[in-house]
C-alpha cells in the first residue's frame, strides 16, 4: 500500500491576530505550520499503514521554506516527501493548484504506484476544500471528502470502508482503491513523534521538482496564468447601524437590560410551572 | 469560448430523503435577484431517483425551469453519479452561473465539476451580486488576513460557480400558483460505472449542538480568560434555556466542541436572541451570527466591532455583568415560579 498525502504551509492564524481597529492582520508572529487538517491526513496514513504495510509519500506546493512541513510530517511518521517548487506555480487559486499537485502526482505513481491520495478537509488560510476534489478529477479516481473513519482497507479486493460526515451524522462508503480521501480533524488524534522519527526528519531532505521536472505541463494551465478566479476588490461590510449602548453603573445596564428583554415578549416570556 | 453562449442562472436543488435541503431554497431567493437583474431564466436542476413530485415545490419558490434527471444510480449523492448529470445538463444548456449550497455534498460536487469545466469556483460566499454591464457574478467572502471581505470574479471562464453558505440568503414565500417548465432529462450510466458505493446513512444528531435550530444561543468568546471563568457561559445558558456556542478562538483551546463553533468555518444561527460576551467582533465570527433577531454584546472595549452588529451593547467586565445576569434570570423565576419559554 503506497499512500500519499498532500499537505500545505499555512500561516497560523490562531497567533496571527486580526487588528480589529486597523482590520489589517498583525504579521509581527505569523509562524508557519503544518495545516493542521494535513497533520491528521498524515496521522492517519499512518494508521493505515500499521495495519497494511507499505509506505507514505508527502507532497507539498509552495516556497522553499514548506521543507518545514514535509519534515514535520516525517515526523509523524511519513517515508518520503516531495517539494514542487517554482515561481510558475505562484498565486495558484484552487484550480491551478490541483493540477499542479496532480502533475506532480502523476510522476511519484510512475515510480511508486499510489494506492490512495489523502488531503485535509480544508487549509486554514484559503477554507476552500476544494483542491482535494480537484485532484481526484484530475488523477481519474473517486473522491470521498469528509471522512471521519477509514473503518476497514482490503488489499485484496483493493476496496476500503469509509465514514463520511453529513449535515446530520454519517454515511458509511465503499470505495474502489485507487481512492482520494479529505479528513476532518476528528478522525483521530494526533499521537507523539517517537524519537527515532524526530531524528530521521531533522536530517531529513526532500525531493525537490521545479515544473521542468514534470512531464505534459501546460503552462498556461500554471499559477496566476492558470487561475479563472480573480480577487476584483476588497471592501469593509457594510456597517449595520449598530445599537444602542446601554450607560449607567452595571447595576443599572443589567437591569435597564432585562427591562428591555422582558418587554420582548414576542421573542422571551416566562411560563409558570404547572 | 465565447462567452455570450451562456445565459442563464442556476441552482443545484440538493435533496435528501425526498426533501429539498433548505438551502436550496435560499439560493433559489438570491438567484431570482440575479436572474432578473440579467434578465435571463432562473433554473433549478435537481437529481435523484424518483423525485420528479419536488419539482414543483422547486417553481414555487422561483424557478422558471426545472432540469430533471431521474435515475437509480443517483438515489444517495456520490460525486461521480451526480456530476454525469450535471455534465450532461451544463455542456448542453451552458448557464452562465451555478450556485450550490456550501454543505458537505454542495461542496463536494461543486469542487469537481468545476475541474472538469476548468472553470472558476468561489467557496463559501455569503454576498452575492451580478454586475448588469459585464454580466460578472460578484461573489464576495470573508477574505484571509482581514477584518474585510473579498470580492471574487471569474473573467473568462463559464459558468461562473460558487458555494453559498447556508442560512444567510432569504427564501422567497412560496407561489403554488406560480408557473415553470419541467425539462426531463437522461444519463445513459451503469451502476458498475460507479466507483463507489452508499451502504449506509445513520442519523446521528446526537453530536450536534443544536445550534442550527436554537432560539436562544449564549456565545462566549476568548474575553472570558479561562476555561474556569467560562463556566459563568454555561451557567447563563442553562439558568434561561440557551445553546452554548463559541468563537473558533475558544474551540481552539478546547473550552467547547468545535460543533459548537459559530462562524464562517463553523455554523452559520440566526436565534432570536444571541449573547456575544467577551467577543471582539472579527468578520469570521460575524458571517456567521449577524442576521439574529436580536443581538446582545458585552465587551470591556469600547471599540469592539461587535457593537456594531449588537442590538444592545454593555461596556463593561463580563467577570461582573454575567453574574449579576444570571442572578436576575434566577430572582425572575423564583419569583414567578417558571422556566424562560421562547415563542
Ligand atoms: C480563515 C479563518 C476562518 C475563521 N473562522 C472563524 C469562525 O468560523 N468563527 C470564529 O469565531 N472565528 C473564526 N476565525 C477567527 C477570527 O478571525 C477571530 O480570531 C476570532 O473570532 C476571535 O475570537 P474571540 O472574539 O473569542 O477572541 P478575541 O478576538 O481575542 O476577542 C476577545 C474580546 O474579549 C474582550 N474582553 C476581554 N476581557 C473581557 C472581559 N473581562 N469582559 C468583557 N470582554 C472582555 C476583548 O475586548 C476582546 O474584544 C477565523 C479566522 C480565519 C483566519
Ligand atoms: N499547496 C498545496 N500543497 C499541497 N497540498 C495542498 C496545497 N493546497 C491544498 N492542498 C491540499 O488540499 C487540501 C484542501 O485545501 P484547500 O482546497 O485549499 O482548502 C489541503 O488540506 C491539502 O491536503
Amino acid at each position: 500500500m503506497h499512500i500519499v498525502v498532500c499537505v500545505k504551509q499555512v500561516p497560523d492564524t490562531k497567533i496571527i491576530k486580526i487588528n480589529p481597529k486597523t482590520n489589517t492582520l498583525d504579521r509581527r508572529s505569523a509562524p508557519a505550520i503544518l495545516n493542521p487538517y494535513d497533520a491528521h491526513a498524515v496521522q492517519e496514513a499512518v494508521k493505515i499503514k500499521e495495519i497494511t504495510g507499505g509506505s507514505i509519500s508527502v507532497l507539498s506546493m509552495g516556497p522553499p521554506q514548506a521543507t518545514a512541513v514535509i519534515k514535520k510530517s516525517i515526523e509523524i511518521g511519513a517515508d518520503r516527501g516531495y517539494l514542487i517548487t517554482d515561481r510558475a506555480f505562484a498565486g495558484a487559486d484552487t484550480l491551478a493548484t490541483s493540477y499542479a499537485l496532480s502533475k506532480a502526482l502523476k510522476r511519484i505513481n510512475k515510480d511508486h504506484p499510489v494506492n490512495m491520495i489523502i488531503c485535509g478537509k480544508h487549509a486554514i488560510d484559503g477554507d476552500t476544500g476544494q483542491v482535494g476534489p480537484g485532484i481526484a478529477r484530475r488523477m481519474d479516481i473517486p473522491p470521498v471528502t469528509n471522512v471521519i473513519e477509514v473503518t476497514e482497507v482490503n488489499q485484496k479486493e483493493k476496496t476500503v470502508l469509509i465514514k463520511r460526515k453529513l449535515t446530520n451524522g454519517y454515511e458509511l462508503i465503499q470505495s474502489q482503491l485507487p481512492c482520494l480521501l479529505t479528513v476532518e480533524k476528528e478522525i483521530n488524534d494526533i499521537e507523539y513523534s517517537p524519537m527515532p522519527n524526530m531524528i530521521e526528519a531533522a536530517r531529513y531532505e526532500p525531493i525537490i521538482w521545479a515544473v521542468n521536472d514534470l512531464e505534459n505541463v501546460d503552462r498556461a494551465q500554471l499559477g496566476l496564468k492558470g487561475s479563472p478566479t480573480i480577487v476584483g476588490k476588497m471592501f469593509t461590510p457594510p456597517r449595520p447601524e449598530g445599537g444602542k449602548k446601554l450607560e449607567g453603573s452595571t447595576d443599572n445596564q443589567v437591569s435597564q437590560l432585562m427591562e428591555v428583554l422582558m418587554e420582548k415578549k414576542d421573542l422571551f416570556t416566562l411560563q409558570p410551572s404547572k | 469560448m465565447n462567452l455570450d453562449d451562456y445565459r442563464g442562472v442556476w441552482v443545484f436543488i440538493e435533496q435528501n430523503d425526498e426533501k429539498i435541503e433548505g438551502v436550496s431554497l435560499e439560493l433559489l431567493g438570491a438567484g431570482r435577484k440575479l436572474a432578473d437583474k440579467l434578465q435571463v431564466p432562473l433554473a433549478g436542476f435537481l437529481l435523484g431517483h424518483e423525485v420528479k413530485p419536488l419539482a414543483k415545490e422547486v417553481i414555487a419558490y422561483g424557478a422558471d425551469i426545472v432540469y430533471l434527471i431521474e435515475h437509480a444510480v443517483l438515489k444517495h449523492y456520490r460525486t461521480e453519479s451526480y456530476m454525469k448529470g450535471v455534465m450532461h445538463l451544463a455542456k448542453k444548456y451552458k448557464p452562465e452561473i451555478i450556485l450550490y449550497g456550501a454543505t458537505p455534498n454542495g461542496k463536494d460536487l461543486a469542487s469537481a465539476v468545476a475541474t472538469d469545466l476548468s472553470t472558476g469556483l468561489t467557496a463559501d460566499t455569503t454576498m452575492l451580486d451580478v454586475d448588469i454591464d459585464s454580466r460578472l457574478l460578484e461573489a464576495s467572502r470573508p477574505a484571509f488576513g482581514g477584518n474585510i471581505m473579498a470580492t471574487i470574479l471569474c473573467k473568462k471562464h463559464r459558468p461562473q460557480m460558487a458555494t453559498v453558505r447556508p442560512k444567510v440568503m432569504k427564501a422567497l414565500e412560496p407561489d403554488a400558483i406560480r408557473l415553470g417548465k419541467i425539462i426531463e432529462e437522461k444519463i445513459s450510466v451503469e451502476e458498475e460505472d460507479i466507483r463507489t458505493k452508499v451502504l449506509q446513512i445513520v442519523n446521528d444528531v446526537t453530536k450536534k449542538a443544536n445550534l442550527a435550530d436554537a432560539h436562544v444561543i449564549v456565545c462566549g468568546g476568548k474575553g472570558m480568560g479561562d476555561l474556569q471563568n467560562y463556566q459563568l457561559i454555561h451557567e447563563l445558558a442553562d439558568t434561561i434555556g440557551a445553546s452554548v456556542g463559541g468563537t473558533r478562538d475558544v474551540v481552539e483551546a478546547g473550552w467547547l466542541r468545535h460543533e459548537q463553533q459559530v462562524g464562517q468555518t463553523g455554523e452559520t444561527v440566526t436565534p432570536k436572541i444571541y449573547f456575544a460576551i467577551g467577543i471582539s467582533g472579527a468578520i469570521q465570527h460575524v458571517v456567521g451570527m449577524k442576521n439574529s433577531e436580536f443581538i446582545i454584546a458585552i465587551n470591556k472595549d469600547p471599540n469592539a466591532p461587535i457593537f456594531d452588529v449588537a442590538t444592545y451593547g454593555i461596556v463593561g467586565d463580563a467577570m461582573e455583568i454575567v453574574p449579576k445576569l444570571i442572578a436576575q434570570f434566577k430572582k425572575l423565576k423564583a419569583e414567578k415560579g417558571g422556566e424562560m419559554i421562547y415563542v
